[in-house]
């Protein structure tokens, strides 16, 4: 692995991203226009609001991230610029990590955008700092970016890769605590939540709404992004069929 | 030096449940511009992946610059053009190459180097996808020759190139193996094959001939080199 390398990817993905409007607006903007729908529903119960407002700021940024990710990288294998890059003194992981890099500058905008939007125009109530939230959703907006990679080493397609997002990432959706806390699934299910990383995501922003610090559930969801990205590297192949 | 860039000796290959080449074997003079012709599907983009390190299920053996094919330290030394042009359609040609210089570590002035060795200089700051196909084919070359490296392996790089822009590439490619790079070119189009030092020829996968231009002509007993093409597969033919 070469830091000259993952820099000099990291910085080609922004610039395309640069180029791609409707892309950086999807990054930036929708997970805040989410936050805010959801705030309109629950118009008439905010202490509902108060409830899933938290969980909202995790799991929509590791959605979206995860969606753009696990495709972005399967466009360079279609275009045949992966093949090239192969060919060139390039580390799987310089890859990975630089669109992880790349990303996660994404990320650092959308968290300070949908926090920002949660907090002072939509009255979201936490007890713990602000910036707390913001570190926490911005490294859940990583998480998506790290997980989207790996399962984009498993996709042979952009075809295959969108199909990943029901596989991957709904499951944990359903059971990462925001539509019932995890403690109140059945057995089974919640030992299946403890292994999934979108419920740390989810845990560490609860935290911070109780006021409590969420660094070990940070350190976790810091574990499954190192994982991720170690796998993917393991899993992203040079010689193909 | 080495004598040979590339050394094949019976290249298996194996795609899916089909074996698309059946033993193939050669060698590539270094300094040399050798043609890989053959009709589309003979298995010349395998045998171009295989050299490259990037096909999977290869057997026999594989040699490139003195190391088996896919060698980490093999890596930055091939320049490689797939058939589709690899570049980044949304960046324009210096942005791409300044990227791949990057990657490279080549120093910065050889993006214009090559810039001018495809001739785009007019088209450097224009995005790649909004460049014509023989455009963007010489940008991909472009990025291929980025740190000069001492094999290059080009799958159809001359495909819908008007006839002058051809000649040019043609007369780059002998320069370029003047200053002592190997060159491997593939083609479709038989008049291409005049243009090389030495042919190989292929077809379902398999090697039909691995000759200067002048011996395929000579023995084929004709001075057309499609039929002299013809005239191999038919004898081939004949001596099942």
């Amino acid at each position: 692995m070469t830091l000259r390398v993952t820099l000099a990817v990291a910085a080609r993905v922004l610039s395309q991203l640069r180029r791609d409007h409707r892309t950086v607006a999807m990054l930036i903007v929708m997970p805040a226009l989410l936050v805010t729908l959801m705030w309109w529903m629950f118009h008439d119960s905010p202490t509902t609001f108060d409830r899933v407002g938290g969980p909202l700021l995790a799991v929509f940024p590791a959605i979206i991230m995860f969606i753009v990710t696990s495709v972005a990288t399967l466009r360079e294998r279609s275009s045949g610029t992966l093949s090239r890059l192969f060919t060139l003194p390039m580390a799987k992981l310089d890859f990975l990590l630089g669109y992880a890099l790349a990303f996660a500058v994404i990320a650092v905008v959308q968290a300070l955008v949908v926090v920002s939007i949660a907090l002072y125009a939509l009255d979201l109530d936490i007890q713990g700092a602000a910036w707390q939230l913001g570190v926490v959703a911005v490294l859940d907006g990583i998480l998506g970016t790290a997980l989207g990679l790996f399962a984009s080493a498993f996709a042979a397609t952009e075809f295959q890769a969108v199909q990943m997002m029901p596989a991957v990432m709904i499951p944990q959706l359903l059971l990462c605590g925001l539509l019932l806390p995890r403690d109140q699934l059945p057995d089974v299910l919640h030992a299946v939540s403890t292994v999934l990383p979108l419920s740390y995501a989810v845990d560490a922003v609860l935290g911070v709404a109780q006021g409590n610090s969420p660094v070990a559930e940070m350190l976790v969801v810091l574990g499954f992004i190192v994982a991720a990205l170690g796998l993917g590297a393991a899993t992203l192949k040079r010689r193909t069929a | 030096m080495l004598k040979n860039a590339v050394s094949c000796r019976d290249v298996v290959v194996v795609r899916g449940d089909r074996e698309v080449l059946h033993g193939v074997g050669f060698d590539l003079r270094a300094g040399s511009v050798t043609g890989l012709l053959g009709p589309s599907g003979c298995g010349k983009t395998t045998l171009i992946r295989a050299i490259v390190g990037l096909q999977a299920r290869v057997s026999g053996s594989v040699s490139v610059l003195g190391s088996p094919a896919g060698s980490a330290g093999l890596r930055g030394r091939i320049g490689y053009v797939t058939q589709e042009p690899s570049v980044y359609g949304d960046l324009t040609v210096t942005e791409n190459l300044r990227f791949f210089a990057a990657v490279l570590g080549a120093e910065s002035d050889d993006v214009q180097r090559v810039v001018d060795a495809v001739d785009l200089r007019s088209h450097a700051d224009v995005r790649v996808d909004q460049l014509s196909g023989g455009q963007q084919s010489r940008a991909s070359l472009a990025a291929a020759l980025l740190g000069s490296p001492e094999l290059l392996v080009l799958d159809e790089p001359t495909v819908g190139l008007d006839p002058v822009l051809r000649r040019d590439l043609w007369e780059l490619f002998h320069r370029l193996a003047d200053e002592g790079a190997t060159l491997l070119v593939s083609s479709h189009v038989m008049d291409e094959a005049a243009r090389c030092d030495r042919l190989l020829l292929m077809r379902d996968g398999e090697l039909l001939a691995d000759e200067t231009p002048g011996d395929l002509l000579e023995s084929a007993g004709t001075d057309d080199l499609e039929q002299a093409f013809l005239t191999l597969i038919e004898r081939k033919a004949e001596a099942r």
